[in-house]
């Protein structure tokens, strides 16, 4: 069973979003990264750029499969991992720590009320991978 | 599978120093300078590394190359969703008839007419079959024949003025799909599938709105499943002003038996390269004819062939609301020989033939494998099945491995990871051009891959082992490639 970090909160699309003060860093799940297999291409937005919650924010490649990325919560964007398109394998090989994607400054802190525990993502993957 | 030699030389390789095919005679010109001749920016400034080869290593190169080629005149190939099926030699007789071969796509229409004559029958043909009213016959492959249709749909919507901005396309749609649809400037919209692998009727109601300009989905859809509630979907967006599209990828499964027309559709395409029998994959090119219905005509690419009162052909050109021009002279002309060849021949009892064939190959081929791998959705299926090896993955054995491990057994692998909504996928379409003894070899050869799993999942994993080169690095090929040859690989 892949890993569920407790202090992250997640979203059905199976990204995470970690919130510290007014910012989320926001990146895909362990469970996520094991699905699509292989990461080969990873394409992010530039800072200053606004997501929306549950809208796309950039694409994930595999050698599977071509994946949309959805923003857990809305803001703007304050920094981006620029390691990610020379070393896409880090999603694979650390997607909730250097394989983290964005950091986006909160418009509307209280949507992270609207997203998933660690205990309910859980049970969600549970589910999926039956 | 015969042995084969195993040769995995590039010509570069085979290169020796001074070695040469032909003496050519003394120049009998004056030499010039190149550098007299060209701007310095574009003189290299060393001689190009050609390969210094005889020519019996050149022919014996591509000779040897060529027997490593693996197609459906050598091999059953039951990728799914491509419809490999066999492409009958009549069609290549056809299409080198001098008349048509030779003949410059720029001869003015008086030297033409033949070739104008097949061009505007084709098109009545596949409308026809399609029940569709007008047929462009210049999309190049399926992908630009989706682009045309949207484009279409959307000259449609602002010529009512009407500013429609996005599209709506199920999860199981093929790629292309979405793309063709972004191109278009269009934004998408995914709708989720039913449990039944259909469109799900309260998703799609929940996003008709005025701001959708299509509905685009594959009928029967990627799941090899027809979309039974066909007619309603249809006319529920019809009653909101939103076009509905057909992708034609599937379209073998129905020729003769119905039409997308009478289903409700507004436009749809046809991939000659799939259904009529044109050459496909490194064969190609592709030729994506798009048809519509008549509120749509006005819209059709440029030139658009037409006959006159005398029974003449002519390209008209004088068409204000087109979408314009979209490839080069008027379409992949040779493959809309073949395809016209191929319906011809078959005419419309063999036509409907091909599609009950179809179903009823890829049924055999569902239910000799139901029991050993998970199928992804209850009761029969149209001209593909679509299996799940996600029991097999519990082994350790997964629908990739189980692809490779087919290699060695002497057949294609099906599509795999394809529709993204089922885990593990694995895409067999038979088509109708094999026998039953070839359905049993490749359904004995899977059932004994299943088998495997249980016992040695280890045959898989590895495989193959009996191919030219063993498994190949794909991660590394898609994140570090090697385009092309360089002098410092070597």
């Amino acid at each position: 069973m892949a890993h569920v970090p407790a202090d992250l909160k997640y979203t059905k699309e199976h990204e995470w979003a970690k919130i510290e003060g007014g910012q989320a860093r926001i990146g895909i799940t362990a469970f996520a990264q094991e699905q699509l297999g292989d990461v080969v291409f990873v394409e992010l937005p530039k800072v200053g750029a606004r997501v929306t919650a549950a809208k796309t924010f950039g694409v994930v490649e595999s050698v599977k499969a071509v994946s949309d990325l959805f923003a857990p919560l809305s803001g703007e964007i304050v920094e981006v991992n620029g390691e990610l398109p020379k070393k896409p394998e880090t999603v694979n090989t650390d997607p909730y720590g250097q394989g983290w994607m964005i950091v986006v400054k909160l418009s509307n802190p209280a949507e992270a009320d609207g997203l998933m525990s660690a205990e309910a993502y859980q049970q969600l993957i549970a589910a999926a991978s039956h | 599978m015969t042995a084969r030699p195993s040769y995995d030389k590039l010509i570069f390789e085979l290169s020796s120093p001074g070695r040469f095919a032909y003496s050519l005679p003394a120049s009998d010109v004056p030499v010039s300078d190149v550098a007299t001749l060209l701007p310095a920016e574009f003189v290299r400034p060393a001689a190009p590394e050609l390969p210094e080869v005889s020519e019996v290593d050149v022919v014996r190169h591509y000779s040897r190359l060529s027997q490593l080629n693996y197609g459906v005149d050598t091999h059953f190939y039951p990728l799914g969703s491509c419809t490999m099926k066999y492409n009958p030699k009549v069609n290549e007789d056809m299409a080198r008839l001098p008349g048509f071969a030779r003949l410059h796509p720029l001869t003015p229409e008086a030297g033409s007419q033949g070739a104008l004559a097949l061009m505007h029958e084709l098109a009545r043909d596949l409308g026809e079959i399609a029940g569709m009213d007008h047929v462009s016959l210049q999309p190049a492959a399926g992908a630009q024949g989706e682009l045309a249709g949207v484009l279409m749909i959307r000259a449609y919507h602002l010529s009512r003025g009407e500013r429609r901005h996005t599209v709506l396309i199920p999860d199981s749609a093929h790629g292309t799909n979405p793309a063709s649809v972004a191109l278009a400037g269009f934004s998408v919209v995914q709708l989720r599938s039913d449990d039944h692998g259909e469109v799900d009727l309260a998703d799609l109601d929940r996003h008709l709105d005025e701001d959708v300009a299509a509905f685009m989905i594959t009928q029967p859809n990627t799941l090899g499943l027809f979309e039974s509630k066909i007619h309603q979907i249809t006319e529920t967006c019809h009653a909101r002003g939103v076009q509905v599209y057909m992708d034609g990828a599937n379209f073998n499964a129905i020729l003769g038996l119905t039409r997308p027309g009478d289903l409700g559709f507004d436009v749809c395409h046809f991939n000659l390269h799939k259904t009529f029998t044109t050459p496909h994959g490194g064969g190609g090119p592709g030729s994506g004819p798009v048809g519509v219905k008549a509120h749509l005509a006005p819209f059709l690419p440029v030139p658009v062939v037409v006959q006159d009162e005398d029974g003449g052909f002519a390209l008209d050109w004088n068409r204000p609301q087109s979408i314009g021009k979209l490839q080069a002279f008027w379409g992949n002309f040779g493959m809309l020989v073949r395809a016209y060849t191929y319906i011809r021949t078959m005419g419309p009892g063999g036509l409907r033939a091909v599609a009950e064939n179809a179903v009823l190959n890829a049924n055999y081929v569902l239910k000799r494998l139901d029991g050993d791998y998970d199928r992804s959705a209850p009761g029969p299926c149209m001209h593909e099945c679509v299996l799940s090896a996600r029991r097999q993955k519990r082994l350790g054995v997964s629908a990739m491995d189980i692809a490779k491990r087919l290699l060695d057994l002497g057949f294609y692998a099906p599509t795999t990871y394809f529709p993204l909504i089922i885990e593990e996928a694995l895409m067999i379409e038979p088509t109708e051009t094999e026998s039953k003894e070839t359905l049993d070899a490749f359904c004995d050869a899977m059932i004994q891959i299943a088998r495997e799993a249980e016992t040695n999942p280890a045959l898989a994993q590895e495989a193959p082992v009996t191919t030219p080169v063993r498994r190949l690095d794909q991660t590394l090929a898609a994140r570090q490639p090697v385009l092309r040859w360089t002098p410092q690989v070597k």
